[in-house]
Protein backbone atom coordinates (compact mmCIF):
# COMPACT_ATOMS: atom_id res chain seq x y z
CA UNK A 1 0.00 0.00 0.00
CA UNK A 2 1.23 3.46 -0.91
CA UNK A 3 0.10 6.46 1.08
CA UNK A 4 0.39 9.93 -0.37
CA UNK A 5 -1.19 13.20 0.57
CA UNK A 6 -4.97 12.89 0.55
CA UNK A 7 -4.98 9.62 -1.34
CA UNK A 8 -4.28 5.94 -0.87
CA UNK A 9 -3.50 3.55 -3.65
CA UNK A 10 -3.76 -0.13 -2.75
CA UNK A 11 -0.96 -2.21 -4.19
CA UNK A 12 -1.22 -5.14 -1.79
CA UNK A 13 -4.45 -7.06 -1.33
CA UNK A 14 -3.74 -8.53 2.08
CA UNK A 15 -6.29 -10.43 4.16
CA UNK A 16 -7.58 -8.54 7.19
CA UNK A 17 -5.27 -9.43 10.08
CA UNK A 18 -6.79 -10.33 13.41
CA UNK A 19 -4.66 -7.95 15.41
CA UNK A 20 -4.77 -6.80 19.00
CA UNK A 21 -4.87 -3.04 19.55
CA UNK A 22 -1.14 -2.98 20.38
CA UNK A 23 -0.36 -4.97 17.24
CA UNK A 24 -2.40 -2.56 15.12
CA UNK A 25 -0.49 0.41 16.49
CA UNK A 26 2.90 -1.24 16.12
CA UNK A 27 2.21 -2.40 12.55
CA UNK A 28 0.87 0.98 11.54
CA UNK A 29 3.83 2.80 13.07
CA UNK A 30 6.02 0.61 10.86
CA UNK A 31 3.69 1.40 7.92
CA UNK A 32 3.26 -2.33 7.27
CA UNK A 33 1.62 -2.85 3.88
CA UNK A 34 -0.67 -5.54 5.29
CA UNK A 35 -1.78 -3.37 8.20
CA UNK A 36 -2.36 -0.34 5.98
CA UNK A 37 -4.40 -2.40 3.54
CA UNK A 38 -6.45 -3.93 6.37
CA UNK A 39 -7.03 -0.54 7.93
CA UNK A 40 -8.15 0.90 4.61
CA UNK A 41 -10.68 -1.92 4.23
CA UNK A 42 -11.94 -1.22 7.73
CA UNK A 43 -12.36 2.47 6.91
CA UNK A 44 -14.11 1.74 3.62
CA UNK A 45 -16.52 -0.49 5.54
CA UNK A 46 -17.29 2.32 7.99
CA UNK A 47 -17.70 4.91 5.23
CA UNK A 48 -20.05 2.60 3.30
CA UNK A 49 -22.02 2.07 6.49
CA UNK A 50 -22.49 5.85 6.78
CA UNK A 51 -23.47 6.12 3.12
CA UNK A 52 -26.01 3.34 3.63
CA UNK A 53 -27.59 5.14 6.57
CA UNK A 54 -28.08 8.32 4.55
CA UNK A 55 -28.81 6.88 1.15
CA UNK A 56 -32.56 7.41 1.41
CA UNK A 57 -31.98 11.15 1.77
CA UNK A 58 -30.00 11.23 -1.49
CA UNK A 59 -32.24 9.36 -3.95
CA UNK A 60 -30.97 11.35 -6.93
CA UNK A 61 -27.38 10.12 -6.56
CA UNK A 62 -26.13 7.03 -8.35
CA UNK A 63 -24.78 4.14 -6.32
CA UNK A 64 -21.46 4.34 -8.13
CA UNK A 65 -20.98 7.95 -7.11
CA UNK A 66 -21.84 7.13 -3.51
CA UNK A 67 -19.38 4.26 -3.48
CA UNK A 68 -16.66 6.54 -4.85
CA UNK A 69 -17.52 8.93 -2.05
CA UNK A 70 -17.11 6.13 0.50
CA UNK A 71 -13.69 5.19 -0.86
CA UNK A 72 -12.54 8.83 -0.99
CA UNK A 73 -13.73 9.25 2.60
CA UNK A 74 -11.73 6.20 3.63
CA UNK A 75 -8.65 7.54 1.82
CA UNK A 76 -8.82 10.83 3.69
CA UNK A 77 -9.68 9.11 6.96
CA UNK A 78 -6.59 6.92 6.63
CA UNK A 79 -4.35 9.94 6.21
CA UNK A 80 -6.02 11.72 9.15
CA UNK A 81 -5.79 8.64 11.35
CA UNK A 82 -2.12 8.01 10.64
CA UNK A 83 -1.38 11.62 11.60
CA UNK A 84 -3.12 11.02 14.94
CA UNK A 85 -1.81 7.52 15.59
CA UNK A 86 0.13 8.58 18.67
CA UNK A 87 -3.10 9.99 20.17
CA UNK A 88 -4.66 6.51 20.49
CA UNK A 89 -4.86 5.92 24.24
CA UNK A 90 -6.54 2.54 24.28
CA UNK A 91 -9.71 3.97 25.86
CA UNK A 92 -11.71 2.04 23.26
CA UNK A 93 -11.04 -0.76 20.83
CA UNK A 94 -8.74 0.34 18.04
CA UNK A 95 -11.42 -0.47 15.48
CA UNK A 96 -13.98 1.81 17.17
CA UNK A 97 -11.39 4.57 17.33
CA UNK A 98 -10.63 4.08 13.64
CA UNK A 99 -14.25 3.98 12.54
CA UNK A 100 -14.93 7.51 13.76
CA UNK A 101 -12.41 8.98 11.30
CA UNK A 102 -14.19 7.39 8.34
CA UNK A 103 -17.68 8.21 9.64
CA UNK A 104 -16.72 11.86 10.04
CA UNK A 105 -15.23 12.12 6.55
CA UNK A 106 -18.22 10.40 4.95
CA UNK A 107 -20.83 12.33 6.94
CA UNK A 108 -19.30 15.70 6.07
CA UNK A 109 -19.10 14.80 2.38
CA UNK A 110 -22.70 13.58 2.34
CA UNK A 111 -24.06 16.67 4.09
CA UNK A 112 -22.21 18.91 1.64
CA UNK A 113 -23.42 16.84 -1.30
CA UNK A 114 -27.00 17.10 -0.11
CA UNK A 115 -26.67 20.91 -0.06
CA UNK A 116 -24.72 21.24 -3.28
CA UNK A 117 -26.32 23.93 -5.43
CA UNK A 118 -28.70 25.00 -2.64
CA UNK A 119 -28.61 28.49 -1.25
CA UNK A 120 -28.59 29.06 2.49
CA UNK A 121 -32.15 30.38 3.13
CA UNK A 122 -32.54 34.07 3.82
CA UNK A 123 -33.09 34.99 7.45
CA UNK A 124 -36.43 36.56 6.57
CA UNK A 125 -37.69 33.21 5.23
CA UNK A 126 -36.43 31.37 8.28
CA UNK A 127 -38.17 33.78 10.65
CA UNK A 128 -41.53 32.41 9.58
CA UNK A 129 -40.81 29.26 11.55
CA UNK A 130 -40.72 31.41 14.68
CA UNK A 131 -44.22 32.72 14.05
CA UNK A 132 -46.44 32.02 17.03
CA UNK A 133 -49.43 29.67 16.65
CA UNK A 134 -52.80 31.32 16.17
CA UNK A 135 -54.97 29.10 18.37
CA UNK A 136 -56.18 30.27 21.76
CA UNK A 137 -55.48 27.80 24.59
CA UNK A 138 -53.62 29.25 27.57
CA UNK A 139 -50.52 27.23 26.76
CA UNK A 140 -50.40 28.82 23.32
CA UNK A 141 -50.44 32.28 24.92
CA UNK A 142 -47.40 31.33 26.96
CA UNK A 143 -45.75 29.87 23.88
CA UNK A 144 -46.54 32.97 21.83
CA UNK A 145 -44.97 35.20 24.49
CA UNK A 146 -41.83 33.07 24.56
CA UNK A 147 -41.53 32.97 20.78
CA UNK A 148 -42.01 36.74 20.56
CA UNK A 149 -39.37 37.31 23.24
CA UNK A 150 -37.03 34.86 21.57
CA UNK A 151 -37.40 36.55 18.22
CA UNK A 152 -36.77 39.96 19.78
CA UNK A 153 -33.72 38.65 21.64
CA UNK A 154 -32.29 37.20 18.41
CA UNK A 155 -32.73 40.56 16.71
CA UNK A 156 -31.50 42.75 19.56
CA UNK A 157 -28.94 40.75 21.52
CA UNK A 158 -26.91 38.95 18.89
CA UNK A 159 -24.19 40.23 16.59
CA UNK A 160 -24.88 39.94 12.87
CA UNK A 161 -22.62 36.89 12.60
CA UNK A 162 -24.14 35.20 15.67
CA UNK A 163 -27.61 35.79 14.24
CA UNK A 164 -26.64 34.41 10.84
CA UNK A 165 -25.09 31.27 12.33
CA UNK A 166 -27.92 30.67 14.78
CA UNK A 167 -30.76 31.25 12.32
CA UNK A 168 -29.11 29.25 9.54
CA UNK A 169 -28.25 26.21 11.64
CA UNK A 170 -31.09 26.00 14.15
CA UNK A 171 -34.05 27.46 12.25
CA UNK A 172 -33.27 27.04 8.56
CA UNK A 173 -31.68 23.62 9.12
CA UNK A 174 -28.41 24.26 7.30
CA UNK A 175 -25.86 21.62 8.44
CA UNK A 176 -23.03 23.22 10.36
CA UNK A 177 -20.38 21.71 8.04
CA UNK A 178 -22.11 23.21 5.03
CA UNK A 179 -22.26 26.65 6.62
CA UNK A 180 -18.65 26.34 7.78
CA UNK A 181 -17.51 25.61 4.24
CA UNK A 182 -19.43 28.57 2.83
CA UNK A 183 -18.11 30.92 5.49
CA UNK A 184 -14.59 29.53 5.07
CA UNK A 185 -14.28 28.46 8.69
CA UNK A 186 -14.45 25.28 10.75
CA UNK A 187 -17.30 23.40 12.39
CA UNK A 188 -15.70 23.97 15.79
CA UNK A 189 -15.40 27.71 15.30
CA UNK A 190 -19.02 27.99 14.14
CA UNK A 191 -20.27 25.88 17.03
CA UNK A 192 -18.47 28.24 19.44
CA UNK A 193 -20.31 31.16 17.80
CA UNK A 194 -23.59 29.25 18.10
CA UNK A 195 -22.90 28.37 21.74
CA UNK A 196 -22.16 31.99 22.64
CA UNK A 197 -25.34 33.13 20.87
CA UNK A 198 -27.43 30.57 22.75
CA UNK A 199 -25.97 31.68 26.06
CA UNK A 200 -26.90 35.30 25.30
CA UNK A 201 -30.47 34.31 24.42
CA UNK A 202 -30.88 32.18 27.54
CA UNK A 203 -29.61 35.01 29.75
CA UNK A 204 -31.92 37.53 28.09
CA UNK A 205 -34.99 35.32 28.41
CA UNK A 206 -34.16 34.55 32.05
CA UNK A 207 -33.86 38.30 32.76
CA UNK A 208 -37.35 38.71 31.34
CA UNK A 209 -38.71 36.06 33.70
CA UNK A 210 -39.09 33.14 31.32
CA UNK A 211 -38.52 29.69 32.75
CA UNK A 212 -36.39 28.56 29.84
CA UNK A 213 -35.57 25.25 31.49
CA UNK A 214 -39.23 24.25 31.38
CA UNK A 215 -39.19 24.56 27.59
CA UNK A 216 -35.85 22.92 26.90
CA UNK B 1 -46.98 22.21 20.08
CA UNK B 2 -44.13 19.70 19.99
CA UNK B 3 -42.82 21.29 16.78
CA UNK B 4 -42.54 24.64 18.51
CA UNK B 5 -40.96 23.04 21.56
CA UNK B 6 -38.43 21.26 19.32
CA UNK B 7 -37.72 24.55 17.57
CA UNK B 8 -37.17 26.38 20.87
CA UNK B 9 -34.97 23.55 22.13
CA UNK B 10 -32.95 23.67 18.92
CA UNK B 11 -32.48 27.44 19.06
CA UNK B 12 -31.60 27.64 22.75
CA UNK B 13 -29.54 24.46 22.86
CA UNK B 14 -28.64 22.40 25.90
CA UNK B 15 -28.44 23.69 29.44
CA UNK B 16 -25.17 23.49 31.33
CA UNK B 17 -21.59 22.89 30.29
CA UNK B 18 -20.89 20.99 27.11
CA UNK B 19 -17.90 19.75 25.17
CA UNK B 20 -16.69 21.45 22.01
CA UNK B 21 -16.93 19.65 18.65
CA UNK B 22 -13.20 18.87 18.83
CA UNK B 23 -13.47 17.41 22.34
CA UNK B 24 -16.53 15.45 21.25
CA UNK B 25 -14.58 13.83 18.42
CA UNK B 26 -11.70 12.98 20.76
CA UNK B 27 -13.97 11.29 23.29
CA UNK B 28 -16.54 9.78 20.95
CA UNK B 29 -15.13 6.25 20.73
CA UNK B 30 -14.71 5.98 24.51
CA UNK B 31 -18.19 7.35 25.13
CA UNK B 32 -19.79 4.94 22.66
CA UNK B 33 -18.09 1.91 24.17
CA UNK B 34 -19.14 3.00 27.66
CA UNK B 35 -22.69 3.27 26.34
CA UNK B 36 -22.51 -0.23 24.90
CA UNK B 37 -21.16 -1.52 28.21
CA UNK B 38 -23.85 0.46 30.11
CA UNK B 39 -21.01 1.85 32.20
CA UNK B 40 -22.11 5.41 33.09
CA UNK B 41 -20.83 7.21 29.99
CA UNK B 42 -22.15 10.55 31.20
CA UNK B 43 -20.21 10.28 34.45
CA UNK B 44 -17.01 9.39 32.62
CA UNK B 45 -17.43 12.01 29.88
CA UNK B 46 -19.34 14.96 31.37
CA UNK B 47 -20.63 17.45 28.84
CA UNK B 48 -20.85 14.91 26.01
CA UNK B 49 -24.61 14.34 26.24
CA UNK B 50 -25.26 18.09 26.31
CA UNK B 51 -23.09 18.57 23.23
CA UNK B 52 -24.84 15.77 21.37
CA UNK B 53 -28.16 17.42 22.22
CA UNK B 54 -26.94 20.75 20.87
CA UNK B 55 -24.94 19.72 17.80
CA UNK B 56 -26.88 17.72 15.19
CA UNK B 57 -23.76 16.94 13.14
CA UNK B 58 -21.89 15.43 16.09
CA UNK B 59 -25.06 13.60 17.12
CA UNK B 60 -25.37 12.00 13.69
CA UNK B 61 -21.78 10.81 13.85
CA UNK B 62 -22.33 9.50 17.37
CA UNK B 63 -25.40 7.57 16.28
CA UNK B 64 -23.53 6.03 13.38
CA UNK B 65 -20.52 5.05 15.49
CA UNK B 66 -22.79 3.54 18.13
CA UNK B 67 -24.63 1.50 15.50
CA UNK B 68 -21.41 0.36 13.82
CA UNK B 69 -19.55 -0.52 17.03
CA UNK B 70 -22.58 -2.42 18.24
CA UNK B 71 -22.19 -4.78 15.28
CA UNK B 72 -18.61 -5.76 16.20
Amino acid sequence: MQVRKGCVTATVAAPAPDLTDDEWIEALRLRSDDALAALHRLLVRAARFEVGRRRAALPHLRGELLDDLAVQSADDALVALLAKLDDFRGDSRFTTWAYKFALLEAAVRLRRLAWQGREVPLESESWERLAAPGSSPERDVELRELLDALRAAIEEQLSERQRHVLVSTTIAGVPIDVLAERLDTTRGALYKTLHDARQKLRRRLAEQGFDVGAWT
Amino acid sequence: MSDERDLIRGVLGPQGPELTCEQCFEELDRYVELELAEDDPDVAVPGMRAHLDGCPACREEHDSLLALAERD
